[in-house]
C-alpha cells in the first residue's frame, strides 16, 4: 500500500471537528482516494474537548482502531492546547495545523518539546471576512489540505465548487465566498 | 452498473432500506441507531419511497408493529441498539416463533452499566437466543450487502424467520467510508416481491398467529423452528452465491483470512477483523503463520464449516466482544470450543474479552494476541483460559 495520511483533529464539542473532518473525507473522495472520517464519541456535550479522525489512502483501509500517531493534527480551538496533549504521536515529519492568531513560532513552546512543523491559520478572522460568521472548519479543511498536501490544492477547489454547487443550490450566492474564503486560507496558512 | 459513493454505516442501511422499499417501518430512535429512521423519516417526506412510517412509544411497540405488519403480510423493518433491543426482547421470541421474517438493523452498543452509548456486543449477543438469524458487517459495505440479502434469507421457504443485521455502533454506523452502491433497479430485482403463503389478510385461508402452544404441541413448534435455523445455512449460502452473481462482492457463513497454512488463529467478529487483518499481514512478512477467520454469521452458528476451518490450527484465540458473566468466556468462545470438541486433533484455544463499551482495539492489541498464541503453539504453558485484553493496567493482561 502507498502511503496512507492519519490526520487527527481536535476541538470543543459544537464546533464541527466532526464536519471538518467529513468535510476532508468528501474532498479527498472527490478526488478518487479511499478515506475514513470517524469521531470519538465520549459524553456529548457542548464546550468538551472531542476528537475526530481521516484515513486517507489509495486502497481500501481495513483498520478501524484510532489515530494515535497521526502524521497531521488540526487544532480547531487553540485553548485546547493547555489541556489536551495534542500533539501526542504526532509524526515529527509531519505538522500541527492551528487556528490561532498567534504565529506558529509563538506557540511551540507549548506543544511539550514538538520537533515538527507548526502552522498557524487565523481562521475566525478569515471566516468572518469571506463567510460574516464564524466558522472556522472552512479555512481549517484548507489549511489542512494545504499543508497536508492529500489532494492537489488545483483539484480540491474544483472539487469544492462542485460540491457547493450542489450544496448551496438553493443558495448560490454563497458558493462565491465560501470558495474565496477556501483560497484565501490556502495562502494564509503559515508557518 | 454499481455507484461509488461514502457514506456511514447508518446512511448505508438506510440507503438499502430505501431501495428495497418495505411496506411498514415501525420506528423509535435510540443512539447510535437513530440516522436509520432519520435517513428514512427524510426519504419518506421527500416522496421517495411509499412506506407506511409508523412512530411508535417504545422498543416494545416497534417490534410488536412489526409483528402486526408482517403477520398481516407485509413486509416491516424496524432499526434499534441497546437498551432499545433489550427491550425489544419478549417481542423478538414472538417474531421468531411466530415466523415472522422482519429485518431489525442493529447498530450494536453496549448494555448498562456503567451506562454507556459506545460499541459492544453486550445488546445482540443477548438476544443470540431469540431465534433472530444474526448476520455481523465489518464496515459499512458488508452492512449494505448484508441488508440487501437479509430478506431473501428470512422470507425463503425452508426459512422464515427474522434477521438481525448488525454493524458496529459507532465505529461502522457513524463512520464515513467509500462504498458501491447498487442500482434501486438492480437492488428491486434482486430482493424480489414478498410474497407469503398465509398470512392474516388472506381471506380465503383464515389463521391465527402467535395462539397458546400446549405442552402436547409447543415442542414440536420449537423443533420445526431449530430446523428452520438449520436450513437457514444453506439459503445463506444460496443468496451469497446469487448476490455474488449480480453483484460481484462474494460472501459465506465467515470469512478465511489467510488460514491455508496457519498455525495461530484469531476467531474474531465485526469491525475489529480488519484491524487484526493489518496484524495477520505484519505478522506474516515476519514469516509467522497466522490467520484469521471472521464470523459472519452468528445465528444459525457455523460450527461444522468452523471446526473444519481450524482443525490444522495448534493454536487459536476467540475473541468476543461481550461479557457473558458465565465466568467460563464469552459466547462466541463458547460456541466455537463446542464446535471443535469431536476434533480427533484440535487446537489449544484461548478465549479472550475486549472492545467493552467501546474501549479501543488496534493492531497492537492484536499482536499481543498472537504472541501469546505463538508461545502456546511452540510448546508453552497455556495459562488462563479466559481474559480479558486492554484493560487501563496492562500488566493485568496475561501474556
Amino acid at each position: 500500500m502507498s502511503k496512507m495520511i492519519e490526520i487527527r483533529w481536535h476541538a470543543r464539542g459544537g464546533q464541527g471537528a466532526k464536519t471538518a473532518s467529513q468535510l476532508l473525507a468528501d474532498a479527498a473522495f472527490m478526488a478518487g482516494k479511499y478515506v475514513q472520517s470517524f469521531p470519538e464519541y465520549g459524553p456529548e456535550r457542548s464546550g468538551a474537548p472531542i476528537t475526530a479522525y481521516n484515513r486517507i489512502s489509495d486502497e481500501r483501509c481495513p483498520i478501524h482502531s484510532n489515530i494515535y500517531t497521526p502524521d497531521y493534527v488540526a487544532v480547531v480551538d487553540e485553548t485546547l492546547i493547555e489541556t489536551v496533549d495534542v500533539t501526542a504521536g504526532l509524526s515529527k515529519d509531519g505538522a500541527i495545523i492551528i487556528n490561532s492568531k498567534k504565529r506558529g513560532d509563538e506557540i511551540r513552546s507549548l506543544l511539550h518539546g514538538y520537533e515538527g512543523k507548526v502552522f498557524t491559520i487565523d481562521a475566525g478572522k478569515i471566516s468572518r471576512q469571506y463567510l460574516g460568521a464564524y466558522f472556522p472548519n472552512t479555512p481549517m479543511l484548507a489549511a489542512v489540505v494545504a499543508v497536508s498536501g492529500c489532494v492537489e490544492k488545483d483539484q480540491f477547489l474544483q472539487d469544492m465548487e462542485t460540491s457547493y454547487r450542489h450544496k448551496f443550490e438553493k443558495k448560490p450566492q454563497v458558493i462565491k465566498p465560501n470558495l474565496d474564503c477556501l483560497a484565501e486560507s490556502m495562502r494564509e496558512v503559515r508557518e | 452498473m454499481s455507484r461509488r459513493d461514502r457514506l456511514s454505516g447508518n446512511e448505508a442501511i438506510a440507503t438499502a432500506m430505501r431501495q428495497i422499499e418495505p411496506d411498514v417501518f415501525a420506528m423509535f430512535p435510540i443512539t447510535p441507531s437513530t440516522e436509520i429512521p432519520q435517513y428514512y423519516a427524510q426519504y419518506v417526506a421527500d416522496g421517495k419511497v411509499n412506506t407506511e412510517f409508523v412512530c411508535v412509544e417504545s422498543e416494545h411497540s416497534a417490534m410488536s408493529a412489526c409483528i402486526g405488519a408482517e403477520a398481516a403480510g407485509a413486509r416491516a423493518v424496524t432499526a434499534t441498539s441497546s437498551a432499545g433491543l433489550s427491550l425489544m426482547n419478549e417481542m423478538l421470541y414472538v417474531a421468531a416463533s411466530a415466523r415472522l421474517p422482519i429485518v431489525l438493523a442493529v447498530s450494536t452498543r453496549a448494555l448498562t452499566g456503567p451506562i454507556n452509548i459506545n460499541h459492544d456486543y453486550s445488546d445482540s449477543m443477548a438476544e443470540r437466543d431469540s431465534g433472530f438469524i444474526q448476520i455481523y458487517a465489518e464496515n459499512n459495505q458488508e452492512a449494505y450487502d448484508n441488508y440487501l440479502q437479509a430478506h431473501r434469507i428470512g422470507e425463503h421457504k425452508d426459512v422464515r424467520l427474522p434477521v438481525m443485521i448488525c454493524e458496529d455502533g459507532f465505529i461502522t454506523s457513524h463512520a464515513i467510508e467509500n462504498i458501491e452502491l447498487e442500482n434501486d433497479k438492480d437492488v428491486k430485482n434482486f430482493v424480489g416481491k414478498y410474497e407469503p403463503e398465509n398470512y392474516l389478510l388472506k381471506s380465503e385461508n383464515p389463521l391465527a398467529v402467535g395462539p397458546y402452544g400446549i405442552s402436547a404441541y409447543y415442542m414440536e413448534a420449537r423443533v420445526a423452528q431449530a430446523e428452520a435455523m438449520k436450513n437457514a445455512k444453506q439459503v445463506i449460502l444460496d443468496v451469497a452465491a446469487d448476490f455474488e452473481k449480480n453483484f460481484g462482492r462474494k460472501y459465506g457463513l465467515f470469512e478465511s483470512y489467510k488460514m491455508e497454512d496457519a498455525d495461530i488463529a484469531i476467531v474474531i467478529m465485526g469491525s475489529s477483523a480488519g484491524t487484526a487483518k493489518a496484524a495477520v499481514d505484519e505478522l506474516r512478512e515476519s514469516g509467522i503463520k497466522a490467520g484469521l477467520i471472521k464470523i459472519r454469521v452468528f445465528r444459525p452458528f457455523p460450527g461444522e464449516e468452523l471446526a473444519e476451518a481450524l482443525k490444522n490450527c495448534k493454536a487459536v484465540a476467540v475473541l468476543d466482544k461481550s461479557e457473558g458473566f458465565s465466568a467460563n468466556g464469552g459466547q462466541v468462545f463458547a460456541d466455537t470450543a463446542a464446535a471443535c470438541i469431536n476434533l480427533e486433533k484440535r487446537p489449544k484455544m484461548i478465549n479472550i474479552i475486549y472492545g467493552l463499551g467501546g474501549r479501543d482495539f488496534t493492531i497492537d492489541a492484536a499482536k499481543r494476541v498472537f504472541a501469546r498464541l505463538q508461545k502456546i503453539a511452540d510448546g508453552g504453558e497455556l495459562g488462563p483460559v479466559y481474559t480479558h485484553l486492554g484493560q487501563r493496567d496492562l500488566r493485568k493482561e496475561a501474556q
